[in-house]
């Protein structure tokens, strides 16, 4: 509220070395989100035809990038500075050894910078690397091993993070034996939680296999077992994705709209149950798979359907939330309320419009996840056109208006221009309804994604919602205003970096209507809630994988490396290293022997 | 705890959409009979194909009256048999796989999709009815030459199919 008091601390104020860490972490998020845009833009004028600029086999350099960019730098590092900030304020006490917490970043940064690396090198032919695998890297399609290399110091990262805000909880919790965890920091534990679990299957799947095979140890993988792996975190890590964008939308959002959070206990409930149930669904991704029998996508599919549950509620409570800072307001009638709203306000009106088009993209999942349903549209761009809507807008139109609330909290700087930022947030959304509106369409023609030219010499799409393209030009038009939309948000940052510090910026978070005290004390008992995670887990993918390695072998049927020209290097490399190598092969070989 | 009669409504109408949406995959499932792609199939060595009773020659054969059977093999980049050829009017159940890396079969226009994953054998079960063509993509990304992968099945009436000597090859 502008009606903060002059003596009131801003964020930067109370934790100036927490919050140096949060704009680090937000500019590398920024930097990869150009990247990412760059790419997407080559992308999206590439598959419409409307203009070529690169080969089409280079198409899929630039796919791995955008894909990479966004949804693991871009996502990410905001993750992890929107968290550092939350559990520092909620918990009103600095990060246990700042030193930690530079070295969890300095590691995501250069694991990300390695694996760019890899995928960039693939643009120049005189460099013998490569990484053409996309963000899902199914092998036996196979990256250089500074890709796989790179990722785990990503990850490792991440998990050090993790480790440094549980411990600086610990210390809050002997210093305040009897409190409940504060909300976000409740948000940040269950999230990292979930974090874990997920992220243990694709560190498995890339330590044990990919990197040993891209560097020549193993001559072959089982592709079904690291697909599964892969997908066993593919689909948590998009509530990994999500839940930054839901914790501002419960606690930052109702303070902008100048009310309070509705229900306490309902947000807690909402987060457990994303610990509970956000990965034993990973199979979904996997209904048209051989060598998965049909009981196990069942069971994948019920708990995916569950996972609604929480989304659902969010919808709810976040909508409750903003009506009641509206009547706060003064605003009356059935809908009434809705002109008494900040709409002027970007970072009002970016999460609001994040918050209707994840709607949209909630009831597009439902097809995706419907079992049966799933065949008319898998792998067309339909998919894409479903997560553009939830982590390409859900998400990152959050985070961007996000940024501009939260941004002056962070450096005493004022926003150098609302007015820009509204603009940017609504062109956003106005981008992303024409492109993901005709990808739904083009999908539902058949229309393939994940490919530089999808128009085919052997036959014609039907048509309907207009020909594919009408479509195609309204993905062209859609993809160019999300461009031009993250050009001026990135501007308009830069712009904010060169103001002034003033003071007089804080603008403290009011608490839930319904606080912590009437959530009941088991929510927070997080134990708990990782114990019956853990067995939902086992109960999923324990047959699964088992059946899987049983039926192909743990590295795969007659399985070779593609692209071909890889093996004789690492043919060349393994024989190098042979002496020094011989008797680590050895040995996993014969574990290898030991656990067929 | 405290939960708002609007939220209490709201919360049984969620459970309510849940499962509708899962007894509409149920009742497809035992009602209409749509099946998954699953592990019916025993896995094959993707390296020697050649050597499997299946796959060794990719084809479309009967089996019974209206009832065929198509073995077809995905590659970098295309499909074996080229076209495939099934009669009108009939049961062909499709058998997919990969000698290389993971494709997707994709018959455009329709509901009949899957992976074909190397060492793992799809199974699918379409009908047929009137001759016609369809356009077969590779819909998951599989090299750099991805976007050339393309095929074709003719559905050509019985007595064509059975003037080409009943094999498409």
């Amino acid at each position: 509220m502008s009606t903060a008091i002059e003596s009131e601390q801003t964020f930067v104020d109370k934790f100036p070395d927490e919050a140096r860490v949060v704009r680090a972490a937000f500019l590398s998020s920024f930097f990869a989100l150009l990247l990412g845009a760059i790419f997407g833009i080559i992308q999206t004028l590439h598959r419409t035809d409307v203009a070529r600029i690169i080969p089409s086999t280079d198409y899929y350099t630039v796919l791995t990038a955008h894909g990479v960019f966004m949804v693991i730098s871009f996502t990410i590092f905001f993750l992890v500075g929107l968290f550092t900030w939350a559990l520092t304020r909620s918990l009103d006490r600095p990060l246990l050894n700042i030193k930690i917490t530079w070295t969890w970043y300095g590691l995501m940064a250069t694991g990300m910078t390695l694996t760019g690396i890899s995928i960039l090198a693939g643009f120049v032919d005189s460099i013998d690397m490569s990484a053409d695998v996309l963000y899902t890297f199914y092998a036996p399609l196979q990256a250089h091993p500074l890709f796989y290399a790179g990722l785990t110091v990503f990850i490792v990262g991440t998990w050090i993070a993790g480790a440094d805000w549980f411990r600086t909880f610990l210390a809050w919790r002997r210093e305040h034996p009897d409190e409940r965890i504060p909300l976000q920091t409740f948000m940040v534990l269950t999230t990292m939680t979930m974090w874990y679990i997920a992220s243990s299957a694709v560190a498995a799947s890339v330590l044990l296999f990919l990197l040993p095979w891209s560097l020549g140890f193993i001559d072959q993988v089982n592709p079904t077992l690291t697909r599964t792996l892969f997908w066993f975190f593919g689909h948590p890590v998009v509530y990994f994705w999500l839940m930054p964008a839901y914790m501002l939308w419960y606690t930052v959002l109702p303070k902008i709209a100048g009310g309070r959070l509705f229900s306490d206990p309902l947000a807690r409930v909402v987060f457990v149950l994303f610990v509970l149930l956000s990965t034993p669904v990973g199979i979904h991704h996997q209904y048209l798979d051989p060598g998965i029998a049909e009981g196990f996508k069942f069971i994948s599919m019920t708990n995916t359907m569950f996972l609604l549950l929480p989304s659902l509620l969010t919808a709810f409570t976040v909508v409750a939330s903003v009506e009641y800072g509206a009547r706060q307001r003064g605003g009356t009638g059935l809908l009434g309320w809705l002109t008494n709203l900040p709409w002027r306000k970007p970072e009002f009106t970016g999460m609001m419009l994040a918050g209707l088009m994840f709607a949209a993209g909630g009831f597009s999942g439902m097809v995706n996840a419907g079992m049966n349903i799933n065949y008319l549209i898998h792998n067309t761009l339909w998919v894409p056109g479903h997560f553009h809507l939830t982590v390409g807008t859900a998400v990152a139109l959050t985070m961007m208006a996000g940024t501009y609330w939260i941004w002056p909290q962070i450096s005493n700087k004022p926003i150098y221009s609302s007015q820009i930022g509204l603009f940017q947030v609504v062109l956003w959304f106005i981008g992303m309804a024409l492109m993901s509106n005709a990808m739904h369409a083009q999908g539902l023609l058949g229309v393939p994604r994940r490919t530089a030219e999808p128009e085919y010499s052997g036959f014609d799409y039907p048509t309907m919602f207009g020909g594919f393209e009408e479509l195609n030009i309204q993905i062209a038009i859609g993809g160019t205003l999300l461009f031009v939309s993250t050009i001026l948000f990135l501007g308009n940052l830069v712009l904010t970096m060169g103001n002034p510090k003033v003071s007089g910026l804080a603008e403290p978070l009011p608490s839930p209507v319904s606080g912590a005290e009437d959530a009941p004390q088991v929510l927070d008992n997080l134990r708990l809630w990782v114990g019956i995670a853990l067995t939902l887990v086992v109960l999923a993918y324990a047959l699964p994988i088992a059946a899987i390695i049983n039926r192909g072998g743990l590295l795969g049927p007659g399985v070779g490396t593609y692209p071909v020209w890889l093996a004789p290097l690492f043919d060349a490399l393994a024989d190098a290293a042979a002496p020094l190598f011989g008797a680590v092969a050895d040995l996993s070989a014969s574990v290898v022997e030991v656990v067929r | 705890m405290h939960i708002h009669a609007y939220e209490k409504l709201w919360l049984a109408l969620s459970i309510v959409l849940i499962l509708a949406l899962i007894g509409t995959v149920t009742y497809g499932a035992v009602g209409p009979g749509v099946a998954m792609v699953a592990d019916s199939q025993s896995t094959v060595d993707a390296a020697a194909l050649d050597e499997d009773e299946r796959f060794s020659e990719p084809r479309v054969e009967q089996v019974g009256e209206n009832e065929y059977e198509a073995y077809i093999v995905a590659y970098q980049f295309g499909f074996e048999p080229s076209p495939i050829v099934v009669p009108a009017n009939s049961t062909v159940t499709l058998h997919v796989t990969s000698r290389d890396v993971i494709h997707g079969f994709e018959v455009v226009g329709t509901s009949a999709n899957t992976m074909a994953v190397p060492g793992e054998v799809s199974e699918i079960t379409v009908e047929t009815e009137e001759p016609t063509e369809y356009g077969l993509v590779c819909n998951e990304y599989c090299g750099a030459g991805h976007h050339v992968m393309e095929g074709k099945i003719n559905v050509v009436s019985q007595s064509e199919f059975e003037s080409r000597g009943g094999d498409s090859e």
